[in-house]
């Protein structure tokens, strides 16, 4: 079998390789932007045929727990991006400690979720499993739930993952920090950065409407 | 340097099943759509032996819908979506641009693996059962009444968005970053400009799918009313949804065919494409407009008379990029010094059938025309003429073209020419009947039918059954060219393109040095010698 350097090089040089990983990042944020958007537009849709049920259905919703995962989210974002700019093999330690906690402060969020959800069974607010509430604003209720379950699901989701990959990194980091480690560690932020964003979206959407009126 | 290539470096099954070689999951790809081609042409070959006679003599209605919906679900998301990029594209991609591999090599042998995973859990929905909604899911049918697999389906068609989705970052990506020296926007193949359109669309337009098939999935699973208007929903919400996806993946499945055909009425007429600039931006215009057309779909469905006038509109609208191909390819024939080799015969039928397709396209376009022809024959026979006479050709043209730099051998000449022309004859005979059958009123996804359309049905499934044997004799020709094929030379089209200047089949890494480009591509004049060949 012929060497590997008898043939023409993938990359001309190490900034050419981390370039192309980002762009892979920001092209996958691209369709995640759009993933959510179609998420976001039927919640406009419904939220303008229902514009009472909606803000009936946000008033039932944990906004101390909205507000604290916000905080929470921020802070770890904020952790991630340090961990991004220090970056060097003798800060390898540091940067390893900021990510491990930056994924304690997303578990966090994930736990302060759960209990949210488990109020909100308990108040009979699931859709499909045991919602109850009735009179004339019931549809545009549920119909807001509905979009709150999926919504923060798949949010959630994105989290989990995100918290496998700054573990990983955390990992890898420790041992032998490169520059191909920096470039996925961008990336990586890149991700984490944009989870959330989305997040913040949906907490305008889902905490806020109604609110300013009672 | 030794001789191996990429089909000779190993012969375990392991470095098929891990290769992380483009050109190897190419044919990984090309392996599985074989194998779904012929599941989706079987449910086809049941429907046209049913629609031969008035009554329901071989299938109950049942049966039938879910004959169709599985036709059209395989043949859509199994077939058509993935045929030209995941098997052509990614074999000649890399090629083309001078590169060793696509910008992410696992990534790439992920999608195979997660195309797999959505097909057999798809394949898995049809041998439980089936399903009965038409490969649209509209809701309130999907979600409510129909009493078959639907979130299964669904399930696999998820999945295997996701690896629409990996395959076009992936290919973005590469062609902006890996192209070789020299090789300018300006300068890059028709073929990877409609694959760089076709990837954007994928990006952009099939997380949308997947999240309408989730809510969808929801609505049935836990009976919350999403798209059930009587808890509330919307059903014409999931249609919008739908179709803003599945309109621009109509050009998903014509843009990559397109592309093919540029690369080959240049080099079997031997000319430059005429007007180079003008197609390659077409293709990106027709990426663009393409996602402001879906509520021609919907017509009848019930939305606002202004919406149908837009969207009537700017269907128009998107019909000028792809003229102005047809145009543009009618022009690089024109003087030509034309060779009807068969790829050239797959090129040819490929302009003729897509024009017929296009045209009655605008028909549907006009208002008052689609209400009067929507849900019957007619449609069927567009979209048909569009996605098997347009797209189908175009993947036989473009196999029969990087053949021999694929396997490294040549076919057999005869046969392919005679496959071509059949082709186009089995395909014409098969679905113009249909145009008149939907203009004089035959509703599409009806298995018994007033006997006074029987005739127009009777040469239908005639022509379906010359189409179905022009379509199995590839399989034996290419079959045996594959192992008993005389060799091929590393260009034998004599074609200006990177990839035939190294040898048939590649080597595992594609080049052995960097290739440098100094001209723009398709420079064919009777003084053109291919570059000297690493072989
Ligand atoms: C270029 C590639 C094209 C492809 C692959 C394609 C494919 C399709 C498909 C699959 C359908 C059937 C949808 C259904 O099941 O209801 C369809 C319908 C339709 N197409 Fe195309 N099409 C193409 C081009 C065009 C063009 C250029 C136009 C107009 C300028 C057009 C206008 C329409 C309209 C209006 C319908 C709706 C018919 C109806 O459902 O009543 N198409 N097309
Ligand atoms: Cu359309």
């Amino acid at each position: 079998m012929p060497e590997r350097s008898a043939f023409a090089p993938q990359y001309a040089s190490i900034p050419h390789r981390d370039h192309t990983a980002e762009l892979g990042m920001w092209v996958f944020i691209a369709t995640e932007v759009l993933l959510f958007g179609g998420l976001v537009l039927a919640y406009f849709v419904y939220r303008h045929a229902f514009p009472q049920g909606f803000a009936a259905g946000s008033r039932h919703t944990e906004i101390v727990i909205g507000t604290a995962n916000t905080a929470v989210l921020l802070t770890s974002s904020f952790l991630v991006a340090w961990a991004v700019e220090i970056f060097s093999p003798v800060t390898a330690k540091i940067v390893t400690w900021l990510l491990i906690a930056a994924a304690c402060l997303g578990l966090v969020f994930i736990m302060l979720k759960g209990i949210e959800y488990s109020r909100e069974y308990d108040e009979h607010l699931v859709p499909g499993i045991d919602f109850q509430l009735a009179g004339p604003k019931a549809n545009g209720v549920q119909l807001f739930f509905v979009f709150y379950f999926v919504a923060t699901a798949i949010h959630a989701l994105h989290m989990l993952i995100g918290i496998c990959l700054l573990i990983t990194l955390a990992v890898i980091c420790r041992k032998a920090p490169t520059t191909r480690h920096h470039t996925a560690l961008h990336s990586a932020a890149l991700y984490w950065h944009f989870v959330d964003v989305v997040w913040i979206f949906l907490f305008a959407l889902i905490y806020l409407p109604g609110r300013s009126s009672s | 340097m030794s001789d191996k290539n990429y089909l000779t470096t190993d012969y375990t099954l392991r470095s098929w099943f891990l290769t992380t070689d483009h050109k190897r999951i190419a044919i990984l790809y090309f392996a599985s759509l074989i194998f779904f081609f012929f599941i989706g042409g079987a449910a086809a070959t049941a429907i046209r032996i049913e629609l031969a006679t008035p009554q329901a003599d071989l299938v109950s209605s049942d049966v039938y819908n879910r004959l169709f919906t599985m036709h059209g679900i395989i043949m859509v998301w199994f077939f058509l979506i993935p045929s030209i990029p995941n098997t052509l594209g990614n074999f000649v991609v890399p090629l083309m641009i001078g590169a060793r591999d696509l910008a992410f090599p696992r990534l790439n042998l992920m999608s195979w693996y997660i195309f797999m995973l959505g097909g057999c859990i798809t394949l898995f929905a049809i041998l439980a059962g089936g399903v009965d909604t038409g490969w649209t899911f509209y809701t309130p049918f999907s979600t409510l009444y129909s009493n078959s697999y639907v979130i299964v389906a669904a399930a696999g068609v998820f999945i295997a968005g996701f690896s629409s989705i990996l395959t076009g970052l992936n290919f973005i990506v590469t062609i902006h970053r890996l192209r070789a020296p020299g090789l300018t926007w300006y300068r890059l193949p028709l073929f990877l400009w409609s694959l760089y359109a076709t990837s954007v669309i994928l990006v952009l337009a099939t997380p949308v799918l997947a999240i309408t098939l989730l809510l969808m999935a929801t609505e049935r699973f836990f009976g919350v009313g999403i798209f059930d208007p009587r808890i509330g929903g919307d059903p014409l919400l999931f249609q919008h949804l739908f179709w803003f996806y599945s309109h621009p993946a109509v050009y998903i499945m014509i843009l990559p065919g397109m592309g093919v055909i540029n690369e080959l009425v240049s080099c079997f007429s031997r000319k430059e494409v005429f007007g180079y600039k003008f197609v390659a931006w077409c293709s990106v215009a027709i990426a663009a407009v393409g996602f402001l057309v879906w509520g021609h779909h919907m017509f009848v469905s019930g939305q606002s008379l202004v919406a149908s006038l837009v969207f009537s509109f700017m269907s128009f609208i998107v019909a000028v990029p792809s003229a102005i191909k047809v145009f543009n390819w009618t022009a690089t024939l024109h003087k030509g010094s034309i060779h009807f080799d068969a790829p050239m015969l797959y090129a040819l039928a490929f302009i003729g059938l897509f024009t017929i397709g296009g045209l009655t396209g605008l028909f549907l376009a006009c208002l008052a025309f689609d209400v009067h022809a929507t849900d019957t024959y007619f449609v069927v026979a567009h979209f048909h003429y569009i996605m098997v006479g347009g797209m189908v050709t175009a993947y036989f043209g473009g196999l029969h073209y990087w053949w021999p730099k694929i396997t490294g051998r040549l076919y057999s000449e005869y046969w392919a020419r005679t496959a071509a022309v059949l082709i186009f004859f089995g395909f014409n005979l098969t679905f113009f009947p249909q145009f008149i059958l939907g203009a004089e009123g035959m509703p599409r996804r009806y298995h018994v039918y007033p006997p006074e359309f029987q005739v127009w049905n009777v040469l239908s499934s005639g022509g379906a059954a010359i189409l179905a044997v022009a379509y199995l004799m590839p399989l034996f020709y290419l079959g045996y060219s594959a192992f008993h094929g005389r060799r091929a030379p590393a260009n034998p089209w004599n074609a200006p393109g990177l990839e035939w200047q190294t040898s048939s089949p590649p080597p595992e890494f594609n080049f052995a040095s960097q290739p440098v480009v100094t001209r723009a591509p398709y420079q064919y004049n009777e003084h053109f010698q291919a570059e000297p060949q690493n072989a």
